[in-house]
């Protein structure tokens, strides 16, 4: 077991403030409101960084402008950027993205979770892990990383 | 009906529900070709258990028949029949293989193969029902020997592959093992002579005309010259060899890349599978069934393939698995993340 933190000292920010939605501008209270950025954002920016009590909007490990949403095609990409190059929360960091948009979004959205490029030294290797479906479904059999990727998830069923 | 001529669709006869987690992959089983035998296919799921499908020969409806529950203890990844029928293996992300056994009726799990580190992904059994051969995640293809009374010995385990080891198929007559990877190859293993060691005697990388991203699945055409590859990269890729040499015993002909299928698909292509009558279907991550035929274009040196029809939406998911009914023409069944299973007839529009 290592001992020290991959990264004991990150660089905390301070959270962006979240606007509320204007619900007096929807014309029709039946008409589809398509998915956008900031709902994609609001979903996953209050995950806990697996090793400190921070989230990754404050450690800016996710950005708002790093989420790609297509609602015609029902597609979303979320790009995130390790707080160290050789982090090896990096794979941890991808699922717990994939699993909370997984459960936020409706089950026709196709998703691709990826390392900012050039923010990771083995930026390929983990973008391949944590987009082959069969290696996260199996992942997330494991007891022992479903409850940390759950602990990392709690605080932003908001 | 002459597919080239236009006009097709693939009409969905029947959705399938019950399992209550995606459905992985399905088989059909090799006895359906008789004509008195009702058709029976398998399906299994990340719900851990494998459910027995046959048709009612009045209704002509799919019904569940048995669910086969309580012995895997994780995702049911893979499910293949023995040549004769009887047997069914089935593979889980718990490590092992259970060899199940219909005894008038019902399935009991007459036999479990341990061996592999982690997740067993694919099995698959040689035409002569002598040989299984698994793989997994630890990077191995273990060939285990069946022998009387239902037991299984591993003959050897095969190292080669750099990654996690996707699916393996035996050739449709001989005795020749493919393997698909994460490692973006696909691995040809032989044994020269009948009791000697296996060895990888080809691998189909990117310096070959390979991959460029995991390799998923494959698939022979009936005669056993043309073989199928499908891909993360989004390609079809089709190969040959000249198995008529190596069937005179005249040594190992090597597969070599005779054209790519590219900018057919927008997502992971999972699945491939080739028709006895020559339709490639293939099942995809954009939740589409694509169907593929060699075209008859006399301007190109040697085969080339065309899209014959593409179904868009087939579910409401990924499709993990397609697979032609090996008896009744052109029904194609196909298995989704959806938990759903549906069953397709290729027909001529009217």
């Amino acid at each position: 077991m290592v001992s020290g933190l991959i990264n004991a000292n990150p660089v905390v920010y301070e959270k962006k403030e979240r606007r509320l939605r204007n619900l007096a501008t929807l014309p029709d209270e039946y008409a589809v409101e398509p998915i956008d950025q900031q709902e994609i954002f609001d979903h996953i920016r209050d995950i806990k960084d697996p090793e400190h009590p921070y989230s990754l909007e404050e450690l800016k490990v996710i950005t708002e402008d790093a989420i790609e949403v297509d609602h015609e095609r029902s597609y979303v990409r979320v790009t995130f950027t390790p707080t160290v190059e050789h982090c090896s929360m990096a794979t941890v960091i991808g699922l717990c993205l994939r699993v909370k948009l997984m459960r936020s979004l409706p089950s026709r959205y196709k998703m691709d979770i990826r390392v900012a490029p050039g923010t990771h030294a083995t930026e390929a290797a983990v973008n391949k892990q944590l987009n082959d479906k069969e290696r996260v479904a199996a992942a997330l059999e494991n007891p022992n990383l479903l409850d940390m990727v759950d602990e990392c998830l709690a605080p932003s069923y908001g | 009906m002459d597919l080239l001529d236009g006009n097709l669709e693939l009409k969905e006869v029947q959705k399938l529900q019950g399992h209550t987690d995606r459905v992985w992959s399905l088989a059909w089983n090799p006895a359906t070709t008789a004509t008195d035998v009702p058709a029976v296919f398998a399906s299994c799921s990340g719900d851990k258990t494998v459910r027995i499908w046959e048709q009612s020969p009045s209704t002509r409806s799919w019904d569940c028949k048995a669910v086969l529950e309580e012995t895997h203890t994780r995702t049911v990844r893979s499910c293949a029949w023995s040549p004769s029928g009887k047997l069914l293996a089935t593979a889980s992300f718990d490590a092992t293989t259970a060899i199940w056994e219909n005894v008038g009726g019902d399935f009991e799990c007459v036999s479990t193969l341990e061996g592999h580190e982690n997740e067993v992904k694919s099995l698959c059994w040689n035409a002569s029902g002598s040989l299984l051969a698994t793989c997994g995640r630890d990077k191995t293809v273990w060939i285990w020997e069946v022998m009387p009374g239902n037991e299984f010995e591993c003959l050897q385990v095969l190292q080669g592959h750099t990654q996690d080891v996707k699916m393996v198929q035996w050739h449709p007559t001989m005795d020749i093992l493919f393997s698909c990877s994460y490692d973006n190859t696909v691995k040809v293993w032989w044994s020269e002579d009948a009791d000697g060691d296996w060895s990888c005697v080809q691998t189909l990388g990117e310096s070959s005309n390979g991959h460029s991203s995991t390799v998923w699945s494959l698939s022979f055409n009936a005669k056993g010259d043309k073989l199928v590859t499908c891909s993360d990269d989004l390609t079809l890729k089709i190969w040959e060899a000249d198995i008529i040499r190596m069937q005179s015993g005249d040594g190992y002909a090597p597969w070599n890349h005779l054209c790519t299928l590219s900018g057919y698909h927008d997502r992971t292509v999972f699945s491939v599978h080739w028709s006895r009558d020559g339709i490639i279907a293939s099942g995809a991550a954009d939740d589409a069934i694509r169907l593929f035929v060699e075209s008859k274009d006399g301007l190109m040196n040697g085969p080339s393939y065309q899209l014959l029809f593409k179904k868009e939406k087939a579910h409401d998911m990924d499709i993990n698995s397609v697979q032609w009914c090996p008896g009744e023409k052109h029904l194609l069944a196909s298995a989704s993340d959806d938990g759903t299973i549906k069953l397709w007839e290729l027909a001529t529009l009217p």
